[in-house]
């Protein structure tokens, strides 16, 4: 019975963050971006600007909710919704403390993977149900891109099995006991994280919406809060992402035992989000062949080598013992 | 290839030293930006030493005014001195080019560093010269146009001005 209570709780826990979170997040992303532009941000709602969460939360809702005439009505509704559903679920399977966790199941990284690829479905839905061009294109490029970046997504993350010998999160945590996995798998690291920023479609590899060239991309059509649950979405998925490269590669929840467990996962986590919006300000966006030309003539070999050194390292140590 | 990759790095790290340097942010109703003494803001009409109206309706600026926004009519005063009987300026059209004060050849019209002049009425925006004229003599505290022109005025005759010659009577013989 108890058991159960507290299920529920880090199930309402891990919703109410996750969107706490996403909503933060659309300040925090640029309040920091000013910061790096030498600007202050938007610093005039709340304290230190906090409220403008909040105000643009009020604004999306406040918004016409308009579906074009010339839309196909269902699947233009269905694709904001499946964005987040995906990338909530993705939640599901997510350590944050020993014992903190929804669910602790043997494939938990493939999960991860599996949700993860469903958001494409959304990206690509919605430029197709919009009817219009910029979102087609959208679609067309978010497809391309996402299916490429998720084999050596997948693939990246198998030296880190191989080491762990389990696909379940809390088993990858525990391995790193010793040391992370970011520095016996650096390789492998850079490629997912780099993979990790083109599933979430995050500037540089923003090129689904690629505002420059394509009005707003696969949700040009969107207003109120479908457009807003697209962007809760993909702020959902930075969080998502940050959270898994903290738990795959930098030890999760492992850290000196004078704070918590999960204050160390919430640091690791936010300093990755740092670092995502670090890349945004920073890096310009590559011309489409550049990104494709990229993923698989760069990453897709580095990824099969260390994936081959990796195991070889592997099959050597265990004949060592 | 080793290049691209230095290359990005080197552009992360730069941008993050960013972090850590001043905002050029000015925030501005709290902190007024400065603004040098000759910002081209809000027109003024000026008067000069004496405490009179400097603008002598002479039209100048209305047509060196590039968008028109200036409007005023000539009248005289018992003295003989013009001056404007309305002066007005549309600050809904003005783009604060200074032309005008360029074109004013007493120094009448001055543009000032003021720059705040927003109105929820859009008639609000069109000044009258009661709006427009200040106190004081503007950017030349000592010019005075009658005082040094050869305008023969009430008070001030022909040949009486700053450094003018008396008028020289050109129907006599003697030398």
């Amino acid at each position: 019975m108890l058991d159960s209570i507290f299920i529920y709780l880090i199930i309402f826990g891990t919703l109410l963050g996750a969107m706490t979170g996403a909503a933060l997040l659309i300040w925090f992303e640029r309040r920091l971006l000013g910061f790096l532009q030498d600007r202050l941000g938007p610093n005039r709602v709340g304290p230190f600007g906090i409220g403008l969460a909040l105000a643009d939360i009020i604004k999306l809702f406040a918004k016409e909710d308009w579906v074009p005439p010339f839309a196909d009505k269902f699947v233009f509704i269905f694709a904001p919704t499946a964005v987040m559903v995906a990338m909530l679920l993705g939640f599901a399977v997510l350590p944050y403390a020993p014992g903190i966790y929804i669910v602790d199941i043997n494939i938990a990284l493939l999960f991860f993977l599996g949700m993860t690829s469903l958001a494409v479905y959304s990206v690509l839905l919605g430029g197709l149900a919009s009817h219009n061009k910029f979102a087609l294109l959208g679609g067309l490029r978010s497809a391309a891109q996402m299916v490429s970046y998720e084999v050596f997504m997948g693939l990246s993350l198998m030296g880190v099995v191989m080491l762990s010998g389990s696909f379940s999160l809390v088993d990858i945590v525990n391995a790193q006991e010793n040391l992370w996995f970011v520095v016996s798998q650096f390789l492998g690291f850079i490629v997912f994280v780099i993979a990790g920023i083109a599933e979430s479609h995050r500037l540089p590899f923003d090129l689904p919406e690629a505002e420059h060239e394509l009005v707003a991309g696969f949700h040009t059509e969107y207003s109120g809060m479908k457009f807003g649950m697209f962007m809760v979405g993909e702020y959902l998925g930075v969080i998502l992402i940050s959270s898994m490269i903290a738990t795959i590669f930098f030890g999760g929840w492992l850290g000196p035992d004078f704070l918590p467990p999960i204050f160390w996962f919430g640091l690791k986590t936010f300093l990755i989000i740092c670092f995502f919006v670090l890349l945004r300000a920073a890096i310009p966006r590559p011309r489409y062949d550049q990104l494709m030309s990229f993923g698989w003539k760069v990453m897709l070999p580095l990824t099969l080598i260390n994936l081959m050194v990796t195991g070889a390292v592997a099959l050597w140590l265990e004949s060592q013992v | 290839m080793i290049k691209m990759i230095t290359s990005q790095l080197n552009t992360l790290w730069q941008i993050f030293k960013h972090l850590f340097m001043r905002a050029e942010t000015v925030a501005y109703p709290e902190q007024m930006p400065y603004l040098a003494p000759r910002y081209r803001g809000r027109i003024v009409l000026t008067r000069d030493p004496d405490g009179v109206e400097r603008c002598v309706a002479c039209n100048l600026c209305a047509v060196a005014c590039p968008v028109d926004c200036i409007a005023l009519q000539k009248t005289e005063d018992e003295d003989g001195r013009w001056y404007p009987e309305f002066f007005r300026i549309n600050f809904s059209r003005c783009i604060m080019c200074g032309f005008c004060e360029e074109a004013c050849p007493t120094y009448a019209i001055q543009l000032t560093p003021d720059f705040e002049m927003a109105e929820y009425d859009r008639q609000n925006m069109v000044y009258e010269k009661e709006h427009l004229l200040i106190d004081g003599p503007g950017k030349y505290p000592d010019y005075s146009f009658y005082a040094i022109a050869g305008k023969a005025i009430g008070g001030k005759d022909k040949g009486q001005a700053l450094n003018e010659a008396p008028p020289v009577d050109v129907r006599s013989l003697l030398p």
